[in-house]
This record gives C-alpha cells, structure tokens and sequence, in this order.
C-alpha cells in the first residue's frame, strides 16, 4: 500500500516508469515473437476447423484483455473514489480507449472467424451480443471522459460510471444468456474437436501474455502523454495567468 | 416527511404544469406506434408479432425523453444546490424525485400500452401480461436513467450522452420485459420471468440514488 501511495507522485511514477518501459518492450516483441511463430508454424491445424483455427491465437487473447481492462479499470476506479489516488485517475483515462481497442479486436476477429466456420459475419449469439455490448459500454466511458473538461471531476464521474458498469456487466451476460436460451438458434454452432491439445495450448498463453505485455507498454505510454499533456496545459494556463495579472 | 411529500408535489405538479412529463412522453408513445405500419407495411400479422418488442422499446424511448431535464432544471435553477444542503439526504430526495418521474412518465406509459396495444393487433390474451411488465419494468428504466442524469447534469450537451450512458445497462430490463410477453403468447407461467423483472427494478432502486448522489456530490468538489 505504501508503495502505492508513493507513486502519487508523477516524478517518482515517471521514474519507476522510465526504468521499466525497454524492458517491457523487449519482453513484449520476445513474446510475440514466439507466440506468432507457434500460431502460424508449429500449431497444428484443427482437424476439423483447418488453418482458420489459427485466427484463435488473436482472438482468445483479445477477448481476455477486453475483460482484464474492464477489471482493471473497476479497481483504478475504487481508487480514484476511495483513495483518490492521482495515478488511478490517469490510468483509468489511458485504459478506457485500449480495452475499447482490444474488444473491437476480438468482434472483428470473430467476425472473421465466423464466416468460414458459421457462414456468416454476424450471429445474434450470447457470447457476441454480450462482447458488443462491453463495447459499447467502454464508448460510453470514453465519450463522458471527452464530455467533462476539468480531468478531476471527470475522472470521478467515470469512476462511477466504471462500477455502476462493473455491476452491471454479469446481470447483463446473465440476461443476454438468458434470452439466447428463449429463442431457439437457427442451428448449433460448437467448438470443433475435443478439449484443446498442449501443441494449441502453449502457443495459445504465449500469446496472452504478449497482449498482456503490449497492454501494459500501451498503457504506460498513454499515462505519461496524459501526465505530460496535463502539465502542459497548467504551464498555458500558468502562462495565460501571468500575462493577463 | 414533509420535505419528502412538498418534493414530490413540487414535481408531479411542475411537470403537469410545463407539460413535459406525462403529456408529452404519451403523445411521443402515440406517435412512435404510429409511425410502425409506415416502416413494416399494413401486415396485421407481422405487426402482431412485432407488438410487444415495439411497445417496449417505445416505452424505453419516452422514458429516456423526459430524463435529460429530470436534474438539469433543477441544476439551472438552483434547486439541486438546496436540495445538496436540505438536512433530508440527497438519496432520499433523489428517490423522490425518481419516483416523480416515474409517476408522470413510465405508469401512464404502462396503463396506456394495452390500448395501443390493439392498434398494434396484439393478442388479446397477452394484454395484461404485457401491460404487468410494463409496470414492474418500468422503474429500472427511469432509476437507471437517473443515475445517467446525475452523471450529466452538469454538462452543456449531456442530452445525447445520457442516453449512451443510459441504454446498454437498460438491456436486461428489456430482455425480461419481453420475456414476460413471449412467455405469455407461449403459454408458460411468466411468474418467472416476472421476478426477474422485479429484481431488476429493485436492484436498479437500491443501487440508482447512492450512484446518483455521489455522482452530483462529486460533480461539486
């Protein structure tokens, strides 16, 4: 906790930051790296799926990075309300149009997958319908960021927002299920084959913790151009002041 | 007590007085089924079928019509800045104000869809059903909406973002709502569906006011 409380401070968060960042990078590009290689070229294809079953290895990751931000965002959320922790704020800012970013991934990914394997673009499915709908809860959180000028009272008002949503979020996939179970599908769509061999598996986690590692590298640098930006704009209005006084 | 009833005379009798509460939410209701038949085709059938799905997501629009002001007059005038220091807790008086609401808007809503519900050559024997739906749903609509309002109030175009805010949290609402309906025309028991329905209104009533207040409270500092 304590340490947490020291990275208040923008310097020293911006020092902790400058010491990780190459690291991270090269960590990132080793992960995929070795992950892509192994989707592309070591991965068997699905014995019944093929060579699409490759479009997995993007897909899987995304959609757990589209939940993990979501989850990430709460907890910087609680942190801004209860903490008021300034880096909490900053990093809610910097997460919201990433995990906006990794949802439309996973949609557009799926989408991709779902036309050779289902026959169409687009399927009215629990899972689908309830990604779509993340989706377009991360827009509201970026479009009421947008909204309000002053960065503190607009952190706040998303802070609520963000958990109101994190409430919401399981009653919704609930519900969605719920009413995917009432209307009778066209036809069955199941995941091919049997559980998932290690052969898929290995590249598969690689993979994650790639998006995870490019994730946090992303999210580092929106915070410190979102640290560098507010400071900027205090100098204008610092400048402004002086001038007009 | 007092401040609880002259807060929710205050409101019901502004909003007859201005007309922007029950009369206009109904006329927009009205109107919505109205404009059905031109965009589907006069096909009794599929109108038929379509009923239920387009009486709620009409009652989901009118809710959301009066929401933007539901805060914001009062943030114009000055009134939120009384209620914020009135020793009766701003949830109390942001529940009141939300029931208000409700009053004005979403029960004549419900009273009303049955009838509409015959232009819309709805089932007969899903009526009341629906009309029940209407009435326990409609609630969670205007609680959510609350909270979206409070998070707006303080912004020049907050009407457009309210409702980005508002509508994805209000999917179990309408997918319960329905539910309630399409059990009816099944012929199942919708007692189920009906308590799901209800336990959203009561979770939308339990967590709508905290979120509110704090939102305004916050907004302030």
């Amino acid at each position: 906790m304590e340490r947490l409380l020291a990275l208040a401070n923008p310097a020293r968060f911006n020092a902790l930051v400058d010491r990780l960042f190459w690291p991270l990078v090269g960590a990132t590009v080793l992960a995929f790296g070795y992950g892509l290689y192994g989707a592309f070229f070591t991965a068997p294809p699905d014995y019944q799926q093929g060579e699409t079953i490759r479009i997995m290895y993007i897909h899987v990751p995304a959609a757990w990075l589209a939940m993990f931000v979501y989850a990430g965002m709460c907890a910087s959320a609680f942190g801004t309300l209860v903490f008021r922790h300034p880096m909490a704020d900053v990093a809610q800012k910097a997460a919201a149009p990433l995990g906006a970013g990794f949802t439309l991934l996973c949609l557009v990914t799926g989408s991709f997958w779902g036309r050779p394997m289902w026959g169409t673009w687009w399927e009215w499915d629990a899972r689908l319908t309830s990604v779509l709908i993340l989706f377009l809860i991360y827009l509201g959180i970026i479009a009421l960021w947008r909204a309000v000028d002053e960065p503190g009272r607009a952190g706040r008002a998303v802070s609520i927002l963000t958990l109101v949503g994190g409430v919401n979020l399981p009653i919704i996939k609930f519900s969605v299920d719920w009413w995917y179970t009432l209307h009778q599908p066209a036809s069955v769509f199941r995941m091919g084959g049997p559980t998932i061999h290690p052969a898929m598996l290995t590249p598969l986690f690689v993979m994650g913790l790639a998006f995870l590692l490019l994730y946090l590298v992303l999210l580092i640098t929106r915070m410190r151009t979102e640290l560098m930006e507010r400071r900027a704009e205090r100098l204008t209005i610092l400048a402004a002041s002086r001038q007009g006084g | 007590m007092r401040a609880i009833t002259a807060l929710l005379i205050r409101e019901i009798t502004l909003a007859r007085r201005i007309g922007a509460g029950a009369g206009l939410g109904l006329m927009f209701f009205l109107i919505l089924i109205t404009l059905v038949p031109f965009a589907i085709g006069a096909d009794q059938r599929l109108i038929g079928t379509l009923a239920p799905a387009i009486l709620w997501l009409g009652a989901l629009l009118a809710t959301l019509l009066g929401l933007d002001r539901l805060l914001q007059a009062d943030e114009d005038e000055g009134a939120l800045d009384a209620m914020l220091m009135s020793e009766t807790p701003l949830i109390l008086l942001l529940l009141v104000k939300a029931v208000a609401h409700w009053l004005v808007t979403g029960l004549p809503l419900s009273l009303a869809a049955p009838l509409l519900g015959v232009m819309l050559a709805l089932d007969p024997a899903v009526m009341l059903p629906l009309a029940l739906s209407l009435l326990i749903g409609t609630p969670a609509l205007t609680f959510i909406g609350l909270i979206g309002a409070a998070l707006s109030v303080s912004l020049k175009r907050g009407g457009l973002l309210l409702s980005i805010l508002t509508l994805p949290s209000a999917i179990p609402t309408l997918i319960f709502g329905v539910g309630v309906v399409k059990a009816a025309e099944a012929g199942r028991e919708i007692a189920t569906p009906l308590m799901l329905l209800a336990g959203t209104s009561l979770l939308a009533l339990a967590i709508a006011p905290l979120a509110a207040a704090a939102a305004i409270r916050l907004a302030r500092e």
